[in-house]
């Protein structure tokens, strides 16, 4: 089946019910989205599927085919993104192992709200962090609330200058 | 106030230097380091390196797991060195190389919140060494006097002559100076790197996906396995059918190891393999283990808590019983702690590949050489031969200090399979929740009497509890005491004139490990909760009831202090809200913390904030160190609200996430933290920030509600988290 991953398109042979967490992670070899509860629970295998995030540890890859399938690895070139500059600057991470899922929900209620209340994140962010690092994630989000639609204009302006 | 220890350790470490390309290289001997010391072996351990381009090389022993000490260890290095932070970077020290060298950068393992205090006297004179020699070197080629060169910021400057220069144009002729014999190390006051909250140099790889840990080692050829091990623990297999498993798309073998422990599948994938796994049907010999439960482990815990005798602590003084006997009032209180998983959020695994000379291993570990050594063991061949990469590690919190079953399990599959095969063996979250080392289950009864004026006047504490040191390690206990799972009351911060205190050993056939915090994260809930109810029944307030007790130890009083001037705990909380406070002393620090919060009819609590206060003696980090305040916290409320590994029939009944809840963002209280240090010592910081915090939130259930609880965790007493 074809599956459009980060503005790739790749062709894979897989059962259509192995989780799209596991072709993420050991067909195409993208790393940065993480396995830890197999469950739903957890929210560390969270992608972009057509901008919704996603625990892809328990979405058959067939569901996913045919549809804009983003990782943390295709969210910006360089770290770019201003929630991951937010996340730099709050120092949020300790271990890491959680903050590309929460950073995936993270840029999913800011494209949805870019100026969420504290009741939206909230509602918005329910990933697991062992190491406690909720109280800087809010800071963070508060901090970039309202400079990703610019972002996201830099980037318009970027591929057209490019294709031009 | 009176500090303790202000001169600071000066242990003296034999410097060794060497030249590499166009720069040096300065390692130093750590006593104690290897075996072969007292024969002045030539190990050579590389702490820092100058090159010509003027960069720094600081090398990193231990593991970063979160705590941040692969940024706050080598600022110890760069601030004596009077480097410019810009010019230094950060390379983990190589684990072979370690093996082959008598072990000479000395203890690799990231436990007990002891990075910076068991570490620093040795990096800060590795930092101060380099410096010298580049100072010598510099005063050579300038033919001027060593004393009137100054450096700063990376900067070697003359300032009669106006002569200055960067490290590296120096570095190659530092390399032939005399190492110095000694060095004095910074005065606190004159430190510009240590204290300072530079960015932790692995964040920026954990916010775009290219943080590499343990699980995600890939190599070409790579096959994965999948186990099972018996769900009573210590339990083989006796037989199993793979016959429909066998059948799958993708499966390669399936067969057990080390003697029937696991069964394992191996496939073209980690989930192939996985679904493979749950289609064999495994007898298990659970070895008569399945008869113990919950109940009957409670039972046997009470029955110690009730026996005559047990081993005394080390500072019982007086007499207990007959100040108790004396006493005005008498209470007594019996507290339970339940067993508690690790859970961190990266999944237990280990990659292993054999070749014919050399044996290749990724895993996220707390203690590289035991687990490069338990696959040495596994496979009967020498350490030197085996290289174990070094990785970020996706939490620890102790599941990852020295337990080594998992590393092993990947190095007997992989040498199952064909030689030269990669393998990488993956658990799934129910086998890490079900097969974890859990903090120990622990009873205690504590009974003390008050006089007439509302003072302690005599003290007993029994503590019943698993030994970890006993029971995983094989540690024999010095006449039955131990003292990690005594932790928090084998020091009383308060003055007891007659205080009698023991332990009991209970050991039970649910494996033990060492657990964030560890002793120190539940006797807290017995001591500062009892302090608290003494205090009631004294009429008094808890705040200066504590203080009370304490005028022979400052440094206890000093935290205390702080925090409540924080929180301003003299003037009333808003109408509804009540406080709670507690003090504790874990790991060479020493923390404080209020809870502020209202409970609902419903019994909803909710926490309006958290103080929470560290005395770690010296801050290197302050910005880290606000981190792991704020880490614990969630921690130490996760424990308390929902916190519980329970056995039936021999296993575990909790398996993931839905049914062993951890705190999540909508549940994170308002948090500030206070950074108090005095300076004079260094202690500890992953680990402390827990232990305050669960009793001064069950001291605050207790001002709101009249509730005392003393059993864990309180969703069982019917409270919630708003």
């Amino acid at each position: 089946m074809e599956l459009h991953v980060n503005n790739a398109t790749y062709e894979v042979d897989v059962e259509p019910e192995m989780p799209l967490l596991w072709v993420i992670r050991d067909i195409l070899n993208l790393k940065g989205t993480k396995f830890a509860c197999g469950i739903a629970q957890c929210g560390a295998c969270t992608v972009h599927i057509d901008g919704e995030p996603v625990r892809s540890c328990s979405y058959p890859v067939s569901a996913a085919e045919g549809k804009l399938i983003t990782t943390i690895e295709g969210l910006s070139e360089n770290a770019s993104h201003p929630v991951q500059q937010a996340w730099v600057k709050h120092q949020v991470p300790q271990c890491g192992y959680c903050q590309s899922g929460q950073i995936m929900a993270a840029v999913s209620l800011l494209n949805k709200k870019p100026q969420p209340t504290d009741a939206d994140i909230n509602a918005a962010m329910t990933n697991i962090c062992r190491c406690g690092t909720y109280k800087r994630m809010r800071e963070a989000i508060h901090d970039v609330a309202g400079s990703t639609a610019e972002f996201y204009q830099a980037q318009v302006v970027t591929e057209r200058g490019e294709q031009s | 106030m009176n500090k303790p220890n202000t001169n600071l350790s000066r242990r003296k470490f034999l410097i060794s230097s060497t030249a590499i390309s166009g720069g040096f290289a300065l390692g130093l001997q750590i006593p104690g380091a290897n075996a072969q010391q007292e024969s002045q072996s030539n190990a050579i351990n590389i702490w820092v390196e100058i090159h010509e381009d003027d960069s720094v090389i600081i090398k990193y022993a231990r593991t970063e797991m979160g705590q941040g000490s692969l940024t706050s260890a080598p600022q110890l290095v760069a601030d004596d060195l009077d480097a410019d932070w810009n010019q230094v970077s950060i390379e983990y020290v190589d684990v072979n190389e370690h093996i082959r060298n008598d072990r000479a950068w000395g203890d690799m393992v990231t436990v007990g919140s002891q990075t910076i205090r068991r570490s620093q006297d040795y990096l800060r004179q590795a930092g101060a060494s380099a410096r010298a020699m580049l100072v010598a070197a510099a005063a050579q080629a300038w033919d001027v006097p060593a004393e009137e060169i100054t450096v700063a910021n990376g900067d070697i400057s003359h300032e009669a002559s106006g002569r200055h220069s960067g490290f590296g144009a120096f570095a190659a002729l530092a390399a032939t100076m005399p190492v110095p014999e000694t060095v004095s190390l910074k005065d606190p006051a004159d430190w510009h790197i240590i204290g300072q909250p530079f960015p932790r140099v692995d964040i920026p790889a954990s916010v775009d996906g290219s943080q590499i840990y343990g699980v995600d080692a890939e190599l070409p050829g790579m096959v994965y396995a999948a186990v099972a091990q018996c769900p009573v623990f210590g339990g083989t297999v006796r037989s199993f059918d793979a016959s429909t498993a066998r059948e799958r798309r993708g499966i390669m073998d399936i067969f057990t190891i080390d003697d029937g422990l696991a069964l394992v599948v191996v496939a073209d994938n980690w989930w192939r393999a996985k679904q493979a796994l749950d289609q064999v049907n495994i007898d298990w010999d659970t070895k008569g283990n399945e008869t113990v439960s919950n109940e009957t482990i409670l039972e046997f815990f009470r029955e110690n808590l009730d026996a005559a005798d047990g081993a005394p602590m080390p500072n019982n003084a007086g007499d207990a019983d007959v100040a108790i006997a004396d006493a005005d009032q008498v209470l007594t209180a019996d507290y339970y702690t339940p067993y508690l998983s690790h859970s961190p959020m990266e999944p237990m695994g280990a990659t292993v590949h054999i070749q014919e000379d050399r044996v290749d291993v990724w895993t996220s570990t707390q203690a590289p050489v035991a687990s490069l050594t338990s696959v040495a063991t596994a496979l009967g061949i020498p350490a030197e031969d085996v290289y174990l990469h070094r990785v970020q590690a996706g939490g620890g919190f102790g599941r990852r200090g020295g337990s080594t079953d998992y590393t092993r399990q990947a190095a007997l599959v992989a040498q199952t399979l064909p030689t030269g095969t990669p393998v990488k063996l993956l658990w799934t979250r129910e086998e890490d929740m079900q097969h974890d080392f859990y903090r120990p289950l622990a009873m205690y009864r504590i009974k003390a009497g008050l006089d007439a004026d509302g003072k302690i006047q005599g003290w007993r504490a029994r503590v019943a509890s698993g030994s970890i040191l006993n029971q995983m390690r094989g540690v024999p206990l010095n006449n039955g005491f131990d003292g990690i799972s005594c932790e928090g009351f084998t020091r009383l911060p308060y003055q007891i004139e007659d205080q009698f205190q023991d332990f009991r050993q209970c050991a039970t056939h649910v494996p033990l490990g060492f657990w964030r915090t560890v002793g120190w994260s539940q006797t807290p809930f017995a001591r500062e909760q009892f302090i608290d109810e003494l205090a009631v029944a004294a009429g008094e307030d808890p705040y200066h009831f504590r203080l009370k007790h304490m005028a022979e130890d400052e440094l206890s009083r000093h935290i205390l202090e702080q925090v409540a001037n924080a929180v301003g705990w003299d003037e009333a909380p808003a109408e509804g809200r009540f406080r709670g406070i507690a003090t504790t002393e874990p790991y060479g620090s020493f923390t404080a913390a209020v809870v502020e919060l209202s409970v609902n009819d419903a019994g909803v609590i909710n926490i309006h904030r958290v103080i929470q206060g560290i005395n770690p003696g010296y801050v290197v980090n302050p910005d880290n160190v606000r981190a792991q305040l704020e880490g614990a916290t969630v921690w130490a409320i996760s424990a308390a609200m929902w916190g519980e590994i329970t056995i039936e029939e021999g296993r575990v009944q909790e398996s993931n996430f839905h049914n062993y809840r951890l705190m999540r963002l909508a549940e994170m209280p308002v948090m500030e933290t206070v950074l108090a240090p005095t300076g004079g010592f260094w202690g500890g910081v992953g680990e402390p920030g827990q232990a305050p915090i669960l009793p001064a939130l069950c001291n605050a259930i207790y001002a709101a509600t009249g509730t005392r609880v003393r059993s864990l965790p309180l969703q069982q007493h019917g409270f919630t988290l708003a």
